[in-house]
């Protein structure tokens, strides 16, 4: 089986990302990156269904061409080669869906297998997007997945509980949190995936349209929450505040 | 005026609540219109008669009893394109991550997700974790959005009577075949729903003190959320993971119990009235947040708090 996973560089979700004074972006100094956790479960899938059914694991990335230290991440977890779509710019999900699509006609896997959202922009919007210009199935949210005879069954988790599926593949599946716990990557598969082959095309060579269908005009940083926090060192002092000040409790 | 249609999200017939937040931002926008989808729901429609749309359409077929994205979005994408919205609305669900994108591919429209704000054509939503608010333009002519429901005000009815109208289309098969739900088991309110939310974290060491939260939101008729450590651990399920990734609350009390309070954690209650915070740890990132709190050992804390509030059922 052919698998294209995504393998999208994101701001460290444990640092507190600041907004640059002039809302143009955020400071990147004293940032540190990694690979978008979701889309690291979704390798962990690719490279478990491989073990079991051998094939291909192909990383699909767009983001700056210097920058391939996730790509190689991902490599080391045990997808084949790479695929990095360079440019320093934040493209919107409706384009990356388009180059997405792009690769994915040329490249024939049976599936695609992305995170259900970056942490980043958190737009979970790619994946689904990618499917309806394929004219492919789409599971998203997938907390298992069951390859048989052709096709996918997928639990999904949903608002209320865990929903199960079945579609046909060639199919888009995007990972949730409770997919699988994404392996470290031994040293001997750190030194291997030295070698393995990243296929850098910049943006611009892309051959498709990318007009934007949304605009960013800015960032600002967020309302902060008003007041201190209130200490208490009993129990009933607590409850009473609750009741008396805050009137939320009878 | 532009007509804007919200897609009403109901489950087995019944509405959710978050429905009527994208109604108030529909007013916002323009003429509100809504589509209600699935099978034998007339009265899912009736119970949207008297929130002031220009009309409710009802695409009512024995093939759409179960959500499945392809057939959905054939229903609300042909419905949009009959009526010229010009945008498409739903608020934050599962239902609408899976559904609006492949929406906002149908008609050729720019979508932005969980937005907060609207105001002269210009949209706010959160990114990085609700570290930076963004502004941002939907330059197609058509738009689709998802409204997040905690940023919105639930729409009260309005006067007058909504028409409703059978809409007709073809949904052909798709690739997707619905096979089952397990719905999470509980008699609590659900997180969305609930006006007092405890959340639990890591402070609970393990499964077998899970009993203390759940005693506590017993007294307090409270929903039950975890973070994301919790999830993590397998002491909860997915769909009570409160943050980031999981789902963002906003109720009249938050209580976090043994939960530090990590980025992505805030990202999905910090908008809460009232948010109260136990953590042995004074440090605790969730501290910065609260508007009450004890420096405390949850184990010895609990069960006091437990034993002495009333009874709020």
């Amino acid at each position: 089986m052919k698998i294209i996973v995504t393998a999208k560089r994101v701001p460290d979700p444990e640092i507190k990302i600041k907004v640059k004074g002039d809302g143009t972006g955020i400071e990147s100094h004293d940032i540190s990156y990694k690979l978008n956790p979701f889309d690291e479960i979704a390798i962990e899938e690719a490279v478990r269904i491989k073990e079991n059914a051998g094939g291909e694991v192909i990383l699909l990335s767009i983001g700056p061409g210097d920058a391939q230290t996730e790509i190689r991440t991902g490599l080391a977890m045990g997808a084949d080669r790479a695929i990095q779509i360079a440019t320093d710019e934040y493209v919107e999900p409706s384009v990356a869906a388009r180059i997405f699509k792009k690769v994915v006609d040329d490249e024939s896997p049976d599936l695609v297998l992305m995170g259900k959202q970056a942490v980043d922009d958190d737009a979970n919007q790619a994946g689904q997007m990618l499917a309806c210009m394929l004219d492919w199935p789409q599971a998203c949210f997938a907390s298992e997945i069951k390859i048989e005879d052709g096709r996918a069954t997928v639990k999904r988790e949903v608002d209320k509980g865990i929903e199960t599926i079945e579609v046909s593949i060639p199919a888009v599946i995007t990972a949730d949190l409770r997919l699988n716990e994404p392996r470290y990557p031994s040293l001997p598969m750190i030194m291997k995936a030295k070698k393995k082959k990243i296929d850098t095309i910049s943006f611009s060579d892309i051959g498709i349209d990318t007009t934007e269908r949304v605009k960013y005009l800015g960032l600002e940083n967020p309302p902060e929450r008003a007041g201190e926090c209130k200490l208490f060192e009993t129990v009933d002092e607590l409850i009473g505040a609750l009741k008396d000040e805050a009137g939320i409790i009878r | 005026m532009s007509n804007i249609l919200v897609v009403a999200e109901h489950y087995n017939g019944k509405l959710k609540s978050s429905t009527f937040s994208s109604i108030t931002f529909a007013r916002q926008a323009g003429d509100v219109h809504i589509a209600v989808i699935g099978s034998n729901i007339s009265d899912t429609a009736d119970a949207l008669k008297s929130y002031g749309a220009a009309r409710i359409y009802k695409i009512d077929k024995p093939e759409l009893e179960q959500y499945l994205a392809y057939e959905y979005s054939i229903a609300v994408t042909e419905l949009a394109k009959s009526i010229d919205a010009e945008m498409v609305a739903m608020s934050t669900s599962t239902t609408a991550k899976d559904l609006m994108p492949v929406v906002a591919t149908r008609l050729e429209a720019g979508m932005a997700s969980d937005i907060i704000e609207y105001t002269d054509g210009k949209f706010k939503r959160s990114m990085y974790a609700g570290n930076a608010v963004a502004t941002l333009e939907i330059t197609t002519p058509k738009k689709v959005v998802s409204v997040l429901d905690t940023a919105f005000a639930k729409a009260e009815p309005a006067d007058g009577e909504s028409p409703i109208e059978d809409f007709q289309v073809d949904i052909p098969a798709g690739k997707a075949k619905w096979v089952a739900m397990e719905e999470s088991a509980s008699d609590r309110p659900e997180l969305k729903e609930a006006e007092i939310i405890v959340s639990g974290g890591r402070g609970f060491k393990g499964p077998e003190n899970l009993h203390l939260i759940e005693s506590l939101a017993d007294k307090l008729n409270a929903a039950i959320g975890w973070s994301r450590a919790a999830v993590d651990a397998g002491w909860a399920t997915n769909d009570l993971q409160v943050g980031q990734t999981g789902k963002i609350v906003a109720p009249e009390m938050y209580v976090a119990i043994g939960i530090s309070g990590a980025i992505q954690h805030q990202a999905g209650m910090k908008n809460s009235k009232v948010i109260v915070a136990i953590n042995k740890d004074e440090e605790a990132p969730i501290f910065s947040l609260a508007d009450y709190g004890m420096v405390a050992d949850l184990f010895e804390v609990l069960p006091r708090m437990t034993e002495k509030i009333p009874d709020q059922s």
